[in-house]
């Protein structure tokens, strides 16, 4: 950006000076939108154009899972009690052993986000002592109805790996 | 029936039948630069603020003027209750009519001959062309007058009110303007007046000192006519609600826009005629073949009248809007002594000229 350094003008002396100093402060101007024009456009051409996003932008939430497909998530309900919007929905249940859900004791049976009432402050993922919940760089959060925006646990989730045996080093 | 045929004068008819046609393309091509105007206009200022004007409707943003027209053509027309109706209605036609007629007396290149037949590059070539011109331009402040009392609106009322005091005042010191020059040609034919130009090597717009002062004030005077920015005071948004169009919608305010534009190439139009030698090429001479003349006058007319164009929408991104009573100081106690000072200077100049010397044959 290029900015004009604004300086005092000199007294004009009498009436002529009056004119000329005016008329160099109009061209001063009209030299400015004509540099401008000279620019090319800051504008992002958005839905060809993607945003390059930082790592840390807060957008849609996500539930972690282990490198070996289990889930991050312990059903703590932290995430929820920190949710200053009252957007989040937890409740746990005992890990069943034969077939466990997460590393834990127990697991979030219920996992919901209301995504009208987040404002994506990231406090729940700074309150997950397992570092399950993450906020992505997904931003075209937008939809048709109030009931699509609320988010279960199966559309949170991420997607499933391929489960190796030999990687798993849990029990059974 | 033969002795009626042989009664009737076929030139004469054949001229008719020219200018209706003429009439008709002229009307259609103005409103045509009208809608494309509009388009470069926010493609300009687009790109003046750094940004890309509208450019998804169509390649290049160019089919945005057709879904605005057709947005417009089907918005609802709301005349307020307690407006008057025929005049709320007879006030945007009053407004463009005048803006369009205008046209008829300008001519954007020079006669020539097309297959033995005179071609003329106007509709009409009246003696009093400057003088009609300027008629029916100061006609144009009643359909913004009426259009602001017609609303029954105090806004819409401040901003027909200062519509017309700022156009009465302007007028006169784009009156005074335009004088210099008819004082210059010794004509107020608009033909005679390029021809003079073109006999004398140099638009009277560049003639030194009286021709600069007159150019300078007929163009800020004629921004001021056409309200556009930064004299757009009749229609100031942040003040007045758009003035004497707030209760204006549908195809009645996209008249008065198109008035607005029509007007501004009016004003253009006129400047080149009056002070920048009309259809003469500011670089080169004639080829000497006036065929070729006749093509190259009107392309040449049609550039300026684009640089023109382009230096109204520079002007509208630049400047911020004028106050009123700095509005009236410039014209009143600025402009119209000028403009009258400079127009005794010419008359005394072109008395005082040698006869035949140059550029005053």
């Amino acid at each position: 950006m290029a900015y004009v350094e604004l300086k005092a003008p000199p007294e004009p002396a009498g009436l002529i000076g009056e004119i000329v100093a005016d008329m160099t402060a109009l061209a001063q101007g009209m030299s400015v939108t004509l540099r401008h024009m000279m620019q090319k456009p800051v504008t992002m051409q958005y839905p060809e154009e993607r945003p390059n996003l930082p790592d840390r932008h807060r957008g849609r939430h996500e539930l972690e899972r282990h490198e070996n497909g289990l889930e991050k998530c312990v059903g703590c309900e932290l995430c929820a009690l920190a949710c200053p919007a009252k957007a989040i929905f937890v409740e746990g249940a005992e890990n069943p052993p034969e077939a466990p859900f997460s590393i834990g004791e127990r697991y979030a049976k219920t996992y919901v986000v209301n995504m009208i009432r987040c404002i994506f402050c990231g406090f729940c993922v700074e309150a997950c002592p397992t570092e399950a919940l993450q906020l992505k760089r997904v931003f075209e959060l937008a939809d048709y109805s109030r009931q699509s925006m609320i988010y279960t646990k199966d559309m949170l989730l991420a997607p499933a790996h391929k489960k190796e045996p030999e990687d798993s080093w849990l029990p059974g | 029936m033969s002795d009626l045929l042989a009664l009737i004068n076929w030139n004469i008819v054949l001229a008719i039948v020219t200018s209706f046609i003429k009439a008709f393309v002229i009307v259609n091509l103005l409103l045509a630069a009208f809608a494309y105007m509009t388009l470069t206009e926010r493609k300009v200022m687009g790109r003046m603020q750094v940004r890309y004007g509208p450019n998804r409707v169509g390649p290049f943003g160019l089919l945005q003027p057709i879904a605005d027209g057709i947005k417009l053509a089907f918005k609802e027309d709301i005349t307020p209750s307690q407006a008057n109706i025929w005049v709320h209605t007879i006030a945007p036609i009053l407004s463009l009519a005048p803006a369009l007629i205008i046209f008829a007396v300008i001519p954007i290149g020079p006669s020539t001959w097309v297959f033995n037949q005179p071609w003329t590059w106007y509709i009409a070539n009246i003696n009093v062309g400057f003088l009609y011109a300027t008629a029916i331009a100061s006609l144009g402040v009643y359909g913004i007058v009426l259009a602001g009392w017609a609303s029954n609106n105090k806004y819409s009322l401040l901003g027909g009110l200062r519509a017309s005091a700022q156009m009465i005042s302007y007028e006169l010191a784009q009156g005074l303007a335009a004088l210099t020059v008819v004082v210059m040609a010794g004509s107020i034919n608009l033909y005679e007046i390029v021809e003079q130009q073109n006999r004398a090597y140099i638009p009277f717009g560049l003639f030194p000192v009286v021709g600069w002062i007159a150019f300078a004030v007929y163009l800020v005077a004629g921004i001021a006519e056409s309200n556009r920015a930064p004299f757009d005071l009749p229609e100031a948004e942040g003040e007045l609600g758009a003035g004497f169009h707030t209760e204006y919608s549908g195809f009645k305010w996209s008249m008065f826009f198109m008035a607005e534009y029509v007007n501004m190439i009016n004003i253009s139009a006129l400047s080149i005629v009056l002070f920048l030698g009309g259809w003469w090429p500011a670089v080169g001479l004639w080829t000497g073949y006036p065929g070729l003349d006749g093509i190259i006058g009107p392309v040449i007319f049609v550039l300026k009248l684009a640089a023109f164009m382009f230096f109204f929408i520079w002007l509208r991104s630049t400047f911020p809007r004028l106050r009123y009573d700095r509005l009236m100081n410039l014209g009143w106690k600025f402009l119209f002594p000028l403009a009258l000072g400079n127009l005794v200077l010419t008359a005394i100049i072109v008395a005082l000229w040698p006869r035949g010397l140059w550029p005053f044959i």
